[in-house]
């Protein structure tokens, strides 16, 4: 085995072992933690197909911005008394129905699309570079783009506007 | 004089030489493993020193003068005592967390030294994003610290972290602008380019007005960023007893202190290539005698000494003002220095495409 394929095989165990470890943990913040994880593992498989910054605003907008939020929102709450009330044993079941649903549904997805013949690239590759990246969103998705931008700005104005009192 | 470009390359060809190339690679990993746990260790010892030093010089005072020549060995030490103490562990807290907090935030600081170009052509790895990854791994070490905090089960402990956590997402902001700023006015993201962007003149003297506002808020930010006086709620002493490492000890805290210093060092080195031209020497005109003088002394001295100014000038920062209360901290961020950041961007903009930058 090459160097890419060695990587690729331990960061996908990273990645499905610590999602699973994030969804059976008890304490939430473990689980926010475990979540971080699998957003590195996955970042990781970014760059093996040599899309830099994919890989990095996967890390910033992921780990370093949402799940911040996330622990910042758990760590206030009082997590240490065990008053989290006791589950419905149906809604496991709904739950575990559910996700069968959507597993179903994406594994069906795939089996007819083309992706068997379409072989991931790894370590070569330009496409997921800063400069072929910025050509495509600002030629050929470039309303789309500017739409979302004004939508992050209204949210940062927002957010002053809210802070200054009256 | 053999530079350090001349170095790496020699040990490069001759590690390819003696292995295979997967195992020369292995050991260039660890070459650099080595050194960059010794360039850790050599600055906790400087940068406590100095600021130890620079504090008693603004406070009249002498410092540290008994250990060793002028007290040179004062920090060694220091050091010595904290590695010898007893790493407590206390029974309330979370262990796991505990344990893994201050190894998470060294591990953070010492990634991003990665893209840093410390000398001509002598880097780590020359990534295409360089700028925007030393950004986007330095907002990772906020998880370290909230882990600490939270994981300490300790009131102080925990308000530290949410400071620091709160001051850290808010000042990435206005950082993340002013590194933009230079940016757009070179058209790359890579450190390499920027620096050489920079051969004809240092993007201060380049970049005029855009870049001056950009410079004052990168270093009021990173400031910030770093938890330093004038701006560390997170661990002020007369309100939060020590902040988010109360209820560490031995080396388990030494950690945190020198992730402190690091990332100052590593703030200072950014602000220094960016703005201050790398390793490019202080050029005026075009082949004049000054010029070759200046071309004479090696890159590496021209980048340490930026980076030294300006972490001089964050030092003078601490012990020159006094501390903002939270409320003041935010306010200062979003209500002014994010709005200006903002209008500056668009400024910068306007110059880079009319080309009236020098």
């Amino acid at each position: 085995m090459s160097i890419t394929q060695i990587l690729f095989w331990v960061l996908t165990a990273m990645a499905i072992g610590s999602s699973l470890m994030m969804i059976t943990r008890k304490n939430p913040v473990y689980s926010v933690l475990w979540l971080i994880m699998t957003f590195f593992a996955i970042s990781g498989h970014y760059l093996l197909m040599n899309a830099q910054f994919l890989f990095i605003v996967n890390l910033i907008v992921y780990t370093g911005a949402i799940m911040v939020l996330f622990l910042y929102v758990l760590m206030l709450i009082d997590l240490r008394h065990d008053t989290e009330p006791r589950k419905n044993k149906w809604l496991k079941f709904a739950g575990a129905v559910a996700g069968g649903c959507l597993l179903l549904v994406i594994v069906a997805a795939l089996k007819d699309s083309d992706i068997k013949s379409n072989v991931v690239q790894t370590g070569e590759g330009d496409i997921g570079l800063i400069a072929n990246l910025g050509k495509a969103l600002f030629n050929e998705y470039v309303v789309p783009f500017e739409i979302s931008s004004i939508l992050f700005l209204s949210a940062m104005v927002g957010a002053v506007v809210i802070g200054k009192k009256e | 004089m053999p530079s350090l470009e001349h170095i790496a390359n020699l040990v490069h060809d001759w590690l390819n030489a003696q292995f295979s190339p997967g195992l020369a690679l292995f050991f260039e990993f660890f070459i650099i493993g080595v050194l960059i746990i010794g360039l850790f260790s050599i600055l906790g010892l400087v940068l406590i020193m100095m600021e130890r030093k620079v504090s008693a010089w603004m406070q009249l005072r002498l410092g540290p003068n008994r250990v060793g020549p002028k007290g040179m060995f004062q920090t060694v030490a220091d050091t010595v005592k904290l590695i010898v103490k007893e790493g407590m562990t206390p029974d309330g807290v979370d262990k796991l967390l505990f344990n893994l907090a201050p190894f998470i935030v060294m591990i953070v600081a010492m990634v991003i030294m990665a893209p840093l170009m410390f000398a001509k052509n002598f880097q780590i790895w020359d990534i295409n994003i360089g700028v925007f990854f030393i950004t986007a791994i330095s907002s990772l070490s906020v998880i370290g610290i909230l882990m600490a905090g939270w994981a300490s089960n300790n009131k102080y402990s925990l308000l530290g972290a949410m400071r620091s956590g709160a001051q850290i997402v808010s000042y990435e902001l206005s950082a993340g602008f002013a590194l933009l700023t230079i940016v757009i006015l070179t058209g790359d993201l890579k450190i390499s380019a920027i620096v050489n962007a920079q051969s004809d003149g240092w993007w201060i003297f380049k970049g005029h007005l855009p870049v001056w506002i950009a410079f004052v808020i990168f270093m009021i930010a990173v400031t910030a960023e770093t938890n330093r006086a004038p701006f560390d709620m997170a661990e002020a002493e007369s309100e939060l007893t020590a902040g988010f490492h109360t209820e560490y000890s031995g080396m388990k805290f030494a950690l945190f202190f020198l992730a402190e210093y690091v990332n100052i060092f590593v703030v200072c080195a950014l602000g220094a290539t960016l703005f201050l031209g790398g390793w490019q020497p202080l050029h005026f005109g075009t082949g004049t005698g000054f010029n070759r003088v200046m071309d004479y002394i090696p890159s590496s001295i021209w980048f340490a000494g930026k980076t030294f100014f300006l972490i001089f000038v964050i030092m003078w920062f601490r012990w020159t003002f006094p501390r903002l209360r939270i409320d003041q901290l935010l306010n200062l961020e979003w209500k002014y220095l994010l709005p200006i950041s903002m209008f500056n961007l668009l400024l910068a903009t306007l110059i880079t495409i009319m080309g009236w930058h020098f």
